[in-house]
């Protein structure tokens, strides 16, 4: 057993604080340390995406990133975007266009989508194509997955406007 | 006063995923999502690193010594029958114990205080092997004289010799086919629960949690009825989870008992991909004989598949594989085999379509090399050979195709599609010679709909209406992405004219319907949904009765109306209502029931009517082809699919889509390669690429058949809609051969073999251009 690590990690804007070892990787920390079970594990080689989540505004997979290089870190995951009754317009519009089937990917999907739409506020379709490659989904043939980032990015630029 | 209210959720009615909300929010509970008791433990296979051998020694000292192992499993420590034959034939031992029969075949399991652990500890095994000739393709099998894992079929009608003699023309060739990965992003895995006396229960993802309790009581020595396997939901299926799961309850069942703590079992991608089965592998030799017309005179098919070292499922994959080799075409006389070949490979299994796609390749295959022959466009030839309405209607095995809507739909599709301009266009860009080139096409599908093992078209529901007027709905089919909650659900809402979110679905578990199928063969709703509506039917009926009584009015005068029922002048709500017949102790709940009606198959004579109806679909496709490198994109696809009277549009409409897209990977980027000493190379999806969000048509317009009803009394007329859309991409793969065709003028058939990855289109390209 090699020596822990001490590790501090904001996540979904709660401090967190513990001893790790330094092999211990974030996907793990995340879900049996912190018992957030949003990001899931699907290829556990960052080829799939179903564990996506935001470190310091990045996409990450959180699979093949150790919890110590995340250290100090600001990490969001899908449960820190928006819970059941105060839905972020990319959940909202997943829920009601469909985007997902058995739902295994769409944590990740929703996850990566928030940072493209940061990217890219108003993306075309071959940009949204492109910028969600790094995650599978298998169902939905992604067909609703991308009407879901225009829905959502169209609603988002809505809100943006009417604001300014 | 005419009530103009409706309720929310009612049959054909589109509806969101019943979990769509906890989904978006990471609130949906998966199996590894459950919370573990202390002291859980993790098991892990430790497996074959050899496709064929004679095992001399298994020395697992240290795998025992290394900290944090608790102990292993080997066939000696199967309290029961060392075996998870899911057909009860007995050939497939859960543990090897004297022969590697493929690379990846499970050895022993560790379990150890974390899986960490577990998955470290595997590696110190010391096993010494003799190893053996191997097997891997079908065809070699053939050639080497090896078995089949089960026996083959034959369907004939007419006399081929007659057929071939009369016929002006007849071409034979051969095909294969790969097989393909399931790739669901949830893989494979089980956490059991050790429970008192012999009992145990087992969490998993499986589409068949029958079979699984069946095959943990079989290990374990014990009766079904100490076995209880439960499931939320499924991350993927797309059949890898009909019998695959049985090894991994097994294991986390006879964990959880011998050491009396609870035990999950989780692969990683590359096991999960290398020690569980595919989609069959095929190898088709083909002899069509046929006018000049085109019209087919005979047809005469071998079908030889890769089926692993197991028979598993290869039976009925196999006998699928002929039911579909006429796809929408009318045969005079037909012969057709099937040669389920025993390999040194993975035991394959159930995938999307069940051996039927390969069929419907092969003839395709068929039309292609006609319309080459004769230089006609395809489309010319397929039409020519449709199923008649009245006559020309008698499939192989003898079924009359009464529901035949493809002239129509092809019609339609052909039309919306813009295809004959569209063709046109195609052969003069191709005619100028270019680099790129394009290709056209447009396929239809039919596909049977009915397990073929006639018993298994049988399901049961339990419906429980609480006596504050919420409903509790559970039924034995599973859940894995497809909607069959939320299409089922709606029966009930439009039952008892409730709103949808009156009712609470609830996990799949064997406590409460026994003896279930696995959900599968794309009768999920056809099946359940019937036993859902059955017992709704009978607490109906009982209600009614009651009221009838209670209030003194004719039944004709107690009306379930939405969110209310009216009796005679009164009315209320449907929680008052039934508040009122749980005083008057009316049983409110019901167990249904549904086996499909019309149905049976005498598989030694290959007649019957295996199925209850046919669902038809039809797909148009444009590619590009880069002549220098075997690149290609496809540019724009067509779909008109018939799903009868749809019970929910919007979630059979993302059936289709994923469908195409599965289907499409399977025929073009998706290859399975094993090495020369028998290993899959491609375990992983960095080496096995299934299409990407960018992979996909360029344009995508996907429609359902508006007009179609199912002829037969299915629930609310609907049509089952999970496999046959998977067929639809074959116009991708006949436009990408039209594209490599126009370099030799189309003079001749480009034969691609499937999956057409760039390499076998360039491939192609070369070989035409001689």
């Amino acid at each position: 057993m090699s020596k822990k690590m001490h590790i501090k990690l904001n996540v979904n804007g709660k401090d967190e604080e513990f001893l790790a070892e330094p092999r211990e990787l974030l996907i793990h920390t995340l879900r049996e340390r912190l018992n957030i079970t949003g990001p899931h594990i699907g290829c556990e080689t960052s080829h799939c995406g179903a564990c996506t989540v935001s470190i310091n505004g990045k996409s990450v997979k959180s699979c093949t990133m150790f919890a110590a290089q995340a250290n100090g870190a600001q990490i969001t995951t899908i449960e820190g975007i928006g819970g059941t009754d105060n839905l972020h317009p990319l959940q909202e519009a997943f829920k009601e266009h469909h985007g997902l089937q058995c739902g295994f990917c769409t944590s990740g999907m929703i996850t990566r989508a928030t940072k493209l739409l940061e990217e890219i506020p108003n993306p075309t379709e071959e940009e949204i194509r492109f910028g969600m490659a790094g995650n599978i989904c298998r169902c939905t043939g992604y067909q609703n997955i991308v009407k879901s980032i225009q829905a959502a990015a169209a609603e988002m630029n809505a809100a943006k406007e009417a604001a300014e | 006063m005419k009530q103009t209210v409706s309720i929310r959720g009612s049959a054909h009615t589109d509806l969101i995923h019943d979990s769509a909300i906890k989904h978006v929010s990471g609130g949906a509970d998966y199996c590894d999502d459950i919370a573990e008791p202390i002291g859980t433990l993790h098991a892990y296979f430790g497996t074959a690193k050899v496709a064929h051998a004679t095992i001399n020694s298994v020395d697992l000292s240290a795998v025992r010594a290394a900290p944090g192992v608790v102990g292993v499993l080997t066939a000696e420590d199967v309290p029961g029958v060392n075996d998870v034959s899911p057909t009860g034939r007995h050939d497939e031992p859960l543990f090897a114990t004297e022969k590697v029969e493929f690379w990846g075949q499970v050895l022993f399991a560790v379990v150890a205080e974390s899986r960490d652990i577990a998955r470290r500890a595997v590696e110190l095994a010391k096993i010494d092997y003799t190893p053996l000739d191997h097997v891997i393709e079908a065809d070699e099998a053939v050639a080497k004289g090896y078995p089949h894992v089960t026996p083959p079929m034959t369907l004939k009608r007419g006399d081929v010799a007659e057929g071939q003699a009369a016929a002006a023309h007849r071409i034979q060739g051969q095909m294969r086919i790969g097989g393909q990965d399931h790739m669901y992003l949830e893989g494979h895995i089980a956490f059991a629960m050790p429970g008192e006396d012999d009992d145990v229960i087992v969490h998993s993802s499986t589409q068949h949690p029958s079979e699984a309790q069946h095959m943990v009581a079989h290990v374990l020595g014990v009766p079904s009825n100490a076995v209880v396997v439960n499931v939320r939901r499924m991350g993927g299926g797309f059949g890898g989870k009909e019998s695959q799961m049985n090894q991994f309850c097994a294991v986390a069942a006879m964990a959880a008992k011998k050491w009396q703590r609870a035990v999950k079992i989780r692969p990683d991608r590359d096991q999960d991909m290398e020690t569980t089965g595919k989609r069959h592998d095929f190898v088709v030799d083909y002899d069509v004989a046929f006018d000049d017309e085109g019209q087919i005179q005979a047809v005469d098919n071998t079908f030889a598949a890769r089926c692993g070292w197991t028979s598993d499922l290869s039976g009925p994959v196999t006998d699928r594989a002929l039911f579909h080799a006429d796809n929408a075409y009318f045969y005079p006389h037909v012969k057709l085999q099937s040669r389920p070949m025993k390999t040194n490979t993975v035991s394959n299994t159930a995938f999307r379509g069940f051996g039927g796609p390969q069929g419907v390749v092969a003839a395709e295959r068929m039309m292609e090399e006609i319309a080459y022959k004769l230089g006609k466009d395809p489309l010319e030839v397929r039409k020519a050979n449709f199923y008649g309405d009245t006559d020309r209607n008698l499939t192989p095995y003898h079924q009359r195709v009464e529901d035949n809507v493809m002239p129509r739909l092809v019609e339609e599709l052909e039309q919306t599609s813009d295809y004959q301009a569209r063709r046109k266009a195609v052969l003069e860009h191709n005619a100028k010679g270019g680099i790129i080139r394009k290709g056209l096409s447009l396929t239809p599908v039919k596909f049977g709909i009915s397990f073929t093992a006639t018993w298994y078209n049988q399901a049961g529901a339990l419906v429980h209406i609480y006596n504050d007027g919420s409903i509790m709905l559970n039924h034995g089919g599973t859940e894995m992405g497809q909607g069959l909650n939320t299409k089922i659900a709606q029966v009930v809402a439009e039952a008892f004219q409730v709103d949808f979110d009156t009712i609470k679905i609830t996990k799949t578990t064997t406590e409460k319907v026994p003896n279930t199928s696995a959900t599968a063969a794309s009768s999920g709703t056809d099946l359940n949904g019937m036993a859902a509506l059955n017992a709704c039917e009978q607490i109906k009926e009982r209600l009614v009765r009651w009221a009838c009584d209670h209030f003194g009015v004719e039944a004709l005068l107690v009306e379930f109306a939405p969110n209310q029922v009216h009796v005679g002048d009164k009315t209320f709500t449907f929680g008052e209502f039934i508040k009122q017949a749980y005083m008057s102790r009316v049983q409110l709940w019901a167990a249904g029931f549904y086996k499909t009606p019309k149905i049976h198959w005498d598989r030694e004579k290959g007649q019957g009517r295996p199925f209850y109806y046919y669902a038809y679909g039809a797909a148009v496709a444009e590619v590009s082809v880069d002549t220098l490198t075997g690149e290609y994109t496809v540019d724009r696809a067509d779909v008109l699919h018939d799903v009868g009277k749809s019970l929910n549009p919007v979630l059979d409409k993302g059936q289709v889509e994923g469908a195409f897209v599965q289907g499409m990977g399977w025929l073009t980027t998706e290859e399975l390669k094993w090495d020369d000493k028998g290993q899959l190379r491609t375990h992983a999806p960095s080496t096995y690429k299934i299409p990407l969000a960018g992979d996909v048509p360029r344009e995508f317009n996907v429609n359902l058949a508006d007009w179609s009803e199912n002829r037969e009394l299915t629930i609310k007329r609907s049509k089952a809609v999970g496999e046959p859309p998977f067929m639809l991409p074959i116009c991708v793969f006949e436009a990408l051969g039209m594209a490599v065709a126009s370099v030799a003028d189309y003079t001749e058939c480009p034969r691609l073999d499937a999956p057409a990855t760039p390499e076998c289109v360039l491939m192609a390209v070369e070989r035409l251009r001689g």
